[in-house]
């Protein structure tokens, strides 16, 4: 061990020792920090905070309930969206189309990627919401109006809308990764299983089973961006602090909020609250990250041992 | 052989460090008193970022040896900035609150209103051209969702010469902290017992369950009431004659119902000076007057009173002089309403009252 140690060798694990330090120190900074700054209201109202329903800054009632609900019922919505269009899309570059088609739909799916999200929101408002009110909306409530999810009043603004533009901004990413994860499957399991006789949809199911794991680490990035996206969210999801069955009601997710009021927030308890949705977030993404990697190691036991072949 | 790897580590962890701070600029304090080219720092206030754009630019073009940079971080994180004396001076859209003053570590506090603002109620009804006619009761009940539907008698007594639609209402407020929303609530509880009891003056309102959906910022507000039909909703004066908003005539103290613009606001401030306490921390929504539009309010700057740094204070205070008479003229082009002249009298016995090591910083 001593002889092979080089000097070369050393400055190179510090260096990497270094950076993965770093990223250490930050997250427990940021956790730390926040801690300190909401201990006001941690002190107030405890674990109450998480289980509140009511939010009146100006009377000092926090409660982040609604906000956690809305976090996560949008982010959810648009996995079940985004997922199947995104796999679709990967599947069809990588398996079915020929290169000139390929190249030019994934450099538009990358282009997606490098909207920025006002750009999404201001869209959202002016094109998607009056989409969402006129002719999506009103087909799902004539068609499935008898389930809670599609009743109620019908805006154009809501969760339903907010959701769909979630799903909008994280197709790009979950095609993407997708698509590499797809491409690095060796091409001898495709021709393995053409050469026994599988047609193109098995072939490509096999394909999938050896990519699973890959696949599920690209819908939990998905996830993560839509956990924590801010401006487009906020200009269509109607911003009302409240737990509805429908999803054509208005609703508020974690990140809108402290984005929205976290600059005009003076008084130190509204700060302190803010503080602690931000706390909220971390706990939120971190269970929900927890929860997705655990489903996805029950999906891919199975296939765990095909693709170390 | 571990503890030398752990030192190295250490070392190169320094190094980042010191190379990172690097960019501070170390000789802040040799820079300003050289007296080649001096730089103030003010931030707050998003609403007035246009104008003191407008203001910095032209003002660097007469005097470049000085120049002024904005930040448009908001009115709450400019009180921080001043309070924390991060900032040369700090700008808000409501005066500051007496605990806010104490915590400023500078000293006292002077406020100085630079350019007035006002809020106006916009709606989206396609069938309704000339504008609707408003009253604090009626806005306050549309809000509270007291009142649904557009023709309810309530709105309708008002605008008897206008077709009101049997359509349900949609309000939308400010989801984002807002000295909007503050100078809205504000009017609405002076007016109207019944809001000020259930939502009261507030930068955060928060309506009833149920009742309407929020936007953010005033382009949020703004794309939402002009995409959904039958809705109403409050942004900024300029950012409503920029876009040509529909606006609907609020009903003032005097029971005129009054259109905003430039006038009607500069008249809102006029009616009220008479009322100013000294320190002109003071509201002018519902203003007297019989042409004052009544939801409207001052932007201030925050500046301490006994400066510091001698070449900045003088800065400053030439700056604050020239916005408030010279820099005047870019006020309406950009849709703000100018402070009247009774007012500007009282600013110049702000700006005169700043001081630098006891000594006025201008005569």
């Amino acid at each position: 061990m001593a002889q092979t140690d080089t000097t070369g060798d050393r400055i190179f694990r510090s260096i990497l020792l270094v950076a993965s330090s770093i990223i250490v120190v930050i997250v427990v900074a940021m956790i730390g920090e926040m801690v300190l700054n909401s201990m006001p209201t941690i002190r107030q109202y405890g674990i109450g905070f998480l289980f509140g329903r009511d939010w009146v800054p100006s009377q000092n009632q926090f409660g982040a309930l609604p906000f956690i609900y809305g976090t996560v019922v949008s982010s959810v919505l648009a996995l079940i969206i985004s997922v199947p269009i995104s796999l679709g899309i990967a599947i069809f570059l990588v398996e079915q189309s020929p290169k000139h088609i390929a190249t030019p739909i994934g450099f538009l799916v990358e282009l997606l990627a490098a909207i920025p999200s006002v750009v999404y929101g201001l869209w959202g408002i002016f094109v998607l919401a009056p989409f969402v009110r006129d002719h999506l909306g009103a087909y799902l409530e004539a068609y499935l109006g008898w389930l809670p999810l599609f009743q109620g009043r019908l805006t154009g603004i809501g969760m339903l809308t907010g959701g769909i533009i979630l799903a909008l901004m994280i197709t790009p990413i979950i095609t993407s990764v997708v698509r590499d994860v797809l491409q690095a499957v060796p091409n001898t399991q495709r021709e393995a299983a053409l050469a026994l006789g599988a047609t193109k949809w098995e072939t490509t199911r096999i394909v999938l089973g050896n990519a699973s794991s890959g696949i599920a680490g690209a819908i939990v990035l998905g996830l993560g961006r839509a956990l924590g996206e801010t401006m487009a969210v906020t200009m269509v999801i109607g911003n009302s602090p409240q737990i509805s069955a429908s999803l054509f009601e208005p609703a508020y997710t974690i990140a809108s909020v402290l984005a929205a009021n976290f600059a005009d927030a003076t008084e130190e308890l509204y700060l302190s609250a803010l503080i602690e949705m931000g706390l909220v977030l971390f706990l939120v993404t971190f269970i929900v990250n927890a929860l997705a990697k655990l489903l996805v190691m029950r999906v891919t036991r199975g296939t765990a041992s095909a693709k170390h072949v | 052989m571990r503890i030398r790897r752990l030192k190295t580590a250490i070392f190169l962890v320094a190094l980042l460090i010191i190379s990172g701070c690097s960019g501070q600029p170390w000789g802040q304090k040799s820079g300003s008193s050289s007296g080649t080219s001096l730089n103030l720092q003010g931030s707050g206030s998003t609403f007035v970022k246009p104008i003191m754009e407008k203001w910095s630019s032209e003002y660097g073009r007469l005097y470049p040896e000085s120049k002024i940079d904005y930040q448009g971080t908001g009115s709450g994180a400019g009180i921080k900035a001043i309070q924390n004396q991060t900032s040369d001076f700090g700008a808000s859209d409501a005066a500051m609150k007496d605990d806010e003053l104490q915590k400023a570590l500078g000293g006292e506090l002077v406020h100085i209103p630079v350019v007035l603002g006002a809020v106006v109620i916009t709606y989206n009804l396609e069938s309704v051209k000339q504008p609707l006619k408003l009253t604090p009761e009626v806005i306050s009940d549309i809000y509270l969702g007291k009142i649904k539907v557009w023709n309810d008698e309530r709105i309708q007594q008002h605008n008897p010469e206008i077709q009101l639609p049997a359509t349900e209402i949609l309000p939308v407020y400010r989801a984002d902290g807002s000295g909007t929303s503050d100078i809205f609530t504000d009017y609405l509880s002076k007016t109207v017992p019944e809001w000020k009891e259930k939502i009261g003056r507030t930068k955060n309102p928060q309506l009833p369950q149920g009742v309407g959906v929020g936007g953010k910022g005033n382009e949020g507000v703004m794309g939402q009431v002009k995409n959904t039909p039958n809705t109403i909703g409050y942004v900024e004066l300029t950012f409503a004659k920029a876009n040509r908003l529909p606006t609907a005539l609020v009903r003032n103290s005097s029971g005129q119902f009054i259109e905003p613009d430039a006038a009607t606001v500069t008249k809102a401030a006029a009616g009220m000076i008479s009322k100013m306490p000294e320190d002109l921390r003071f509201e002018i929504t519902n203003a007297e007057g019989a042409e004052s539009y009544p939801i409207a309010g001052m932007v201030y700057v925050l500046v301490y009173k006994n400066q510091r740094d001698a070449g900045k204070a003088k800065v400053l205070a030439d700056f604050l002089w020239w916005i408030t008479h010279d820099g005047e003229r870019y006020v309406r082009s950009l849709h703000y309403a100018p402070i009247p002249p009774e007012l500007v009298k009282r600013v110049e016995v702000k700006i005169k009252s700043l001081t630098t090591d006891g000594k006025p910083v201008r005569q």
